[in-house]
């Protein structure tokens, strides 16, 4: 292994790892009923939700190459399949990468 | 030390329908033949999902590798891009916590916690007394850490093989299906608000700062979907 590889990595997982743990030091004094614990799992949600729409609209890497409206009908699409196949999640993600192969040679 | 039953409870819910084991598998298929492109060997690939196992991260310190950014800026722009992972962790541990559990468990596992592995627990903690949680959170970290290993390696010895389509339809696998999961945990006021909000905020807080986006966003919807929810129950 190239020795600076091994280091961008090191870096990489410190970095990762040191929000998880700061969690785990914070949650010995949360207890889960309190109104802390509801904010931050509100914060969380909210984050999740921020950075899937962020990965869909101003995405990193090919599918920046996708138009906006090829990715909106797909999601869109998938959303309705999730509901339609009570909410069975094998549907909708197995025909995401479908539908957006078709509907980016069809519209792209 | 790990109570095997509910390790191997938890590990099972990668076989499960609602398992992120497609999703998940297509994103580290992507990150394996992205990694593999980048010039990295297949055991660095392999260390880099073993230790950082965490989607953004891995592909925020590919961009920067590319760009040729310093060290200092990668560990600023991962741990950015990976702080969301601080209110995961307080949101999930303390479901997790129990006096009669080892201390090294949660400080161990708490490097599983990606979004996949939160969703299935957050979906299913319920389900498991106190006290087995831990073990059973270790089951399904354990399952899809090695899944997202797996898809790491299948990528990189495929990706002589991915085109382009292949590529962008792998890319589009993984949003959906968090996207599904978040929709389907919209059951109470806070977490329906704090979902929908996120999404708008998320990426309109883009166009002033977007390196902040995703937290400044998150925090902001977070915050006002707590306040209207507490709000409601009085």
């Amino acid at each position: 292994m190239t020795s600076s590889i091994v280091i961008v990595i090191l870096v990489t997982s410190f970095a990762t790892y040191l929000s998880r743990f700061l969690g785990v030091v914070s949650s010995e004094k949360i207890k889960e009923t309190s109104k802390w614990f509801r904010w931050f799992n509100c914060l969380a949600y909210s984050t999740l939700a921020a950075l899937i729409t962020r990965t869909i609209i101003f995405p990193v890497g090919v599918l920046d190459e996708v138009s906006y409206l090829v990715k909106f009908i797909v999601v869109i699409l998938s959303l309705i399949i999730f509901f339609l196949s009570k909410r069975n999640l094998v549907y909708p993600t197995v025909l995401s990468a479908i539908l957006l192969g078709l509907c980016n040679s069809y519209y792209g | 030390m790990i109570n095997s039953k509910y390790f191997f409870q938890g590990f099972s819910c990668i076989k499960r329908m609602d398992s992120p084991a497609i999703a998940l598998g297509c994103c580290f298929i992507a990150i394996g033949a992205l990694l593999k492109n980048l010039g990295f060997s297949i055991q660095e690939s392999i260390f880099s999902t073993l230790l950082t196992y965490a989607l953004p991260g891995s592909l925020v310190m590919a961009e920067s590798l590319l760009v040729g950014a310093s060290l200092v800026n990668i560990f600023l722009a991962v741990w950015l891009v990976n702080a969301r992972l601080y209110p995961m962790t307080v949101s999930l541990m303390p479901l997790l916590m129990h006096e009669s559990q080892p201390r090294w468990k949660y400080y161990l596992s708490c490097h599983f916690i990606a979004v996949s592995a939160w969703l299935i627990m957050k979906s299913n903690y319920q389900t498991v007394e106190k006290e087995n949680r831990i073990d059973f959170w270790i089951g399904i970290g354990t399952a899809t850490w090695s899944f997202a290993i797996i898809g790491t390696i299948i990528g990189f010895i495929a990706s002589d093989y991915l085109n382009k389509d292949m590529m962008i339809g792998l890319a589009i696998v993984n949003p959906v299906y968090f996207a599904c999961m978040m929709v389907g945990e919209m059951k109470t006021i806070q977490v329906t608000l704090s979902v929908i909000l996120g999404a708008i905020l998320g990426p309109l807080f883009f166009f002033i700062t977007p390196e902040w986006s995703i937290l400044f966003g998150g925090f902001t919807a977070g915050t006002v979907a707590f306040f209207v929810g507490e709000l409601n129950d009085k």
